[in-house]
């Protein structure tokens, strides 16, 4: 029977981690993750997977990559800083196409910050930290169940598109105890990539838009994995017409299939007049305040998205055809809404709520925000 | 086809570097080591970081994996850790391993990972066009250095020693067969390995201090180096700027990491498990 744990929002992702079968933690610790690293290291080696921590954050997602490539389920956590200094690694993990799950428990920056303070500022890193362009695919919960599952799903993501994902937390979500009931294994869905047995080296050969097979060391077959721009061989290659190629595979493998990466939730939006867009801890102000406008008799509603990368483009450019009041509830200087600005054409009203002094927003403050709007 | 033939990757040919580089002979060296001890090329990882040293896993028709510029050791480590059983082998330059890659180096030494480390030492930046690294000697001019470089040299063994590695030798390319078999040492010693290789850099190094062929660069090298025998009758006031070559180090009782980690961690947290702790 299940039961109702109280649970801290870190414990919730190492338990969901392990429960998708996560079998290498490589980490270092840093404030508000180390939580994270401490649950690994106790309970990894009960089950006969592996943890280390490294010499720092650079090291750690290289021995994630090199724990992947030799067919592990692999996992590393951090924040701001430490999230920084993996962008090099990340980039590497796009270009070689290395499923892999980072956790960024975000906390106030730049720098070293408020380390002890909430942000949500680590959103265009998490899109475009690492340099060139690159596909990649982020998840922010919000609730104690969405940051189990969504850790679930970072893991299944990376695994069915061979690219790494970003599960981001805020640091309150991170730090906070909560109520939860979690999952039986058998409700889980977890993904089981097909493994190929391959006769030649050509292991990037496929074409637009398909999905990848999972291939790695050790199978029978040596192969190649490089950093460098590659052919379909793995080969190291500047030539403009495979280089265009690849660019637009690894690209294509995201936005393909968008629909299925793509989560979000809707509260009260059926007649929403004016529309919150909000995640992780915001989108539960954000919540609130919707509730709070309600009974003073204001048709307000909230789109959540579960997914901040690929962008919930589709879906929000629908919403604009009814709804021509937005509000971004954002604990940043302004990130997500110049993704609004980007798509809402200039029928629709949009404001934004911005800040980022390690204060989350409180219902009334967003419901202020909301009267504000409608003014 | 010769023995060492099936760990080459013949179709990535030619290689990128230059004519006269001692990276060739260090290829061939490590190829002849694997196919002497006859591992299975499935079974071996050969992982390298950024350079000319960089590019030489392409050409191992083994499992290889070209990474970022001086972090090589840390993939290598998560193999390790995950695959035990497998023979994982880095390839590093003097760059790669000691300057950007310092950090990962000191710290493998410290852990004592079961990785095997070619450090391939030609004292400069050779991809990059030939700046100072932080084992270009003294007073040598590079690119960066127009005016002689003021920085002394790290000297690997020592650093390594220092950072508690279990085995640790030096070869320089002038001496194949001596090379090839202390690699294949190497690759015999559980624990964590660096073979320092002294290769000759004539294009970007040599060119610059009057050694602008292999000659006279492999030349320059032969007469910095010396067996460690002969090193250790020298008397002391007479070892300044002579390196040892040989094995300069092999720990046998410490206990490799992986090893540690298998035989007491793991059923250490499972007796806890069992004890019903948390």
């Amino acid at each position: 029977m299940k039961t109702k744990q109280v649970l801290q929002g870190n414990i919730i992702v190492a338990k969901a981690a392990l429960a998708a079968g996560c079998n290498f933690f490589a980490g270092y610790p840093i404030t508000p993750s180390s939580e994270i690293a401490q649950y690994m290291s106790r309970e990894m080696p009960k089950m006969g997977r592996q943890f280390i921590q490294m010499e720092d954050e650079i090291a750690s997602l290289g021995a994630c990559i090199g724990a992947s490539l030799s067919g592990k389920k692999v996992m590393t956590a951090t924040s701001g800083p430490g999230f920084s200094l993996m962008q090099e690694h990340l980039g590497m993990a796009v270009m070689a196409e290395i499923p892999l799950v980072i956790v960024d428990v975000m906390r106030g920056g730049p720098s070293t910050g408020m380390p002890t303070k909430p942000s949500q500022a680590d959103l265009m890193q998490a899109r475009w930290g690492t340099h060139g362009d690159h596909p990649i695919i982020a998840l922010y919960p919000a609730f104690a169940k969405e940051i189990f599952c969504e850790t679930v799903r970072a893991f299944n993501l990376s695994e069915k598109f061979w690219n790494p994902v970003i599960l981001l937390l805020d640091e309150v979500l991170g730090k906070a105890h909560e109520n939860i009931e979690i999952p039986e294994p058998e409700e889980l869905d977890i993904y089981k990539a097909e493994k190929t047995v391959i006769k030649d080296l050509n292991i990037y050969d496929r074409s637009i838009g398909e999905n990848p097979p999972r291939v790695d060391f050790f199978q029978g077959y040596p192969i190649h994995i490089d950093g460098l721009e590659h052919d379909a061989h793995g080969w190291p290659t500047t030539d403009s017409k495979i280089v265009d190629k690849m660019q637009r595979l690894r690209m294509q493998k995201i936005y393909h299939y968008q629909d299925e990466i793509i989560k979000y939730n809707e509260y009260y939006m059926d007649d929403a007049e004016v529309m919150l867009f909000s995640f992780g801890v915001s989108a539960r102000s954000s919540l609130a305040a919707v509730q709070l406008a309600r009974e003073n008799g204001i048709k307000a509603g909230l789109f959540q998205t579960l997914t901040i990368w690929p962008f919930p483009e589709r879906a929000l450019r629908e919403r604009f055809k009814r709804i021509k009041k937005i509000l971004t509830v954002e604990l940043n200087m302004g990130q997500m809404k110049y993704e609004i600005e980007r798509i809402a054409d200039d029928s629709i009203n949009k404001e934004s709520l911005n800040r980022a002094n390690g204060v989350p927003f409180t219902p009334k403050e967003v419901l202020e925000a909301i009267e504000e709007l409608l003014k | 086809m010769r023995n060492y033939e099936r760990y080459i990757r013949y179709r990535t040919f030619p290689t990128p570097w230059c004519p006269g580089c001692g990276d060739g002979i260090i290829l061939k060296a490590i190829a002849t080591a694997f196919a002497e001890l006859n591992i299975d090329p499935d079974d071996i990882v050969v992982v390298a970081g950024i350079g000319c040293s960089g590019r030489m896993p392409t050409y191992f028709n083994t499992n290889t994996l070209h990474t970022t510029h001086g972090r090589a050791l840390t993939f290598a480590t998560g193999i390790k850790l995950a695959r035990p059983d497998k023979t994982v082998v880095v390839i590093s330059g003097d760059g790669d391993a000691l300057a950007i890659g310092g950090n990962h180096l000191i710290h493998a030494a410290r852990r004592n990972i079961g990785i095997k480390m070619i450090l391939i030492n030609n004292g400069v930046y050779g991809m990059t066009g030939g700046q100072v690294s932080p084992l270009t000697p003294q007073k040598f001019f590079t690119e960066t250095t127009p005016y002689g470089n003021i920085e002394p040299k790290f000297d690997v063994v020592n650093l390594l020693m220092a950072s508690g590695v279990s085995f640790v030798a030096r070869e320089t390319v002038n001496r194949m067969l001596q090379l090839k078999n202390v690699i294949k040492q190497s690759f015999q010693h559980n624990g964590f390995s660096v073979v320092e290789a002294i290769s000759n850099c004539h294009i970007n190094l040599g060119r610059k201090n009057k050694m602008k062929s292999p000659l006279t660069m492999t030349k320059w090298i032969d007469s910095k180096t010396i067996t460690k025998k002969k090193f250790e009758e020298l008397p002391p006031d007479e070892r300044k700027g002579k390196y040892p070559v040989g094995i300069l180090k092999q720990d046998t009782e410490r206990l490799e990491y992986t090893d540690l980690y298998y035989k007491y961690i793991v059923p250490a947290a499972q007796a806890a498990a069992s004890r019903g702790g948390k």
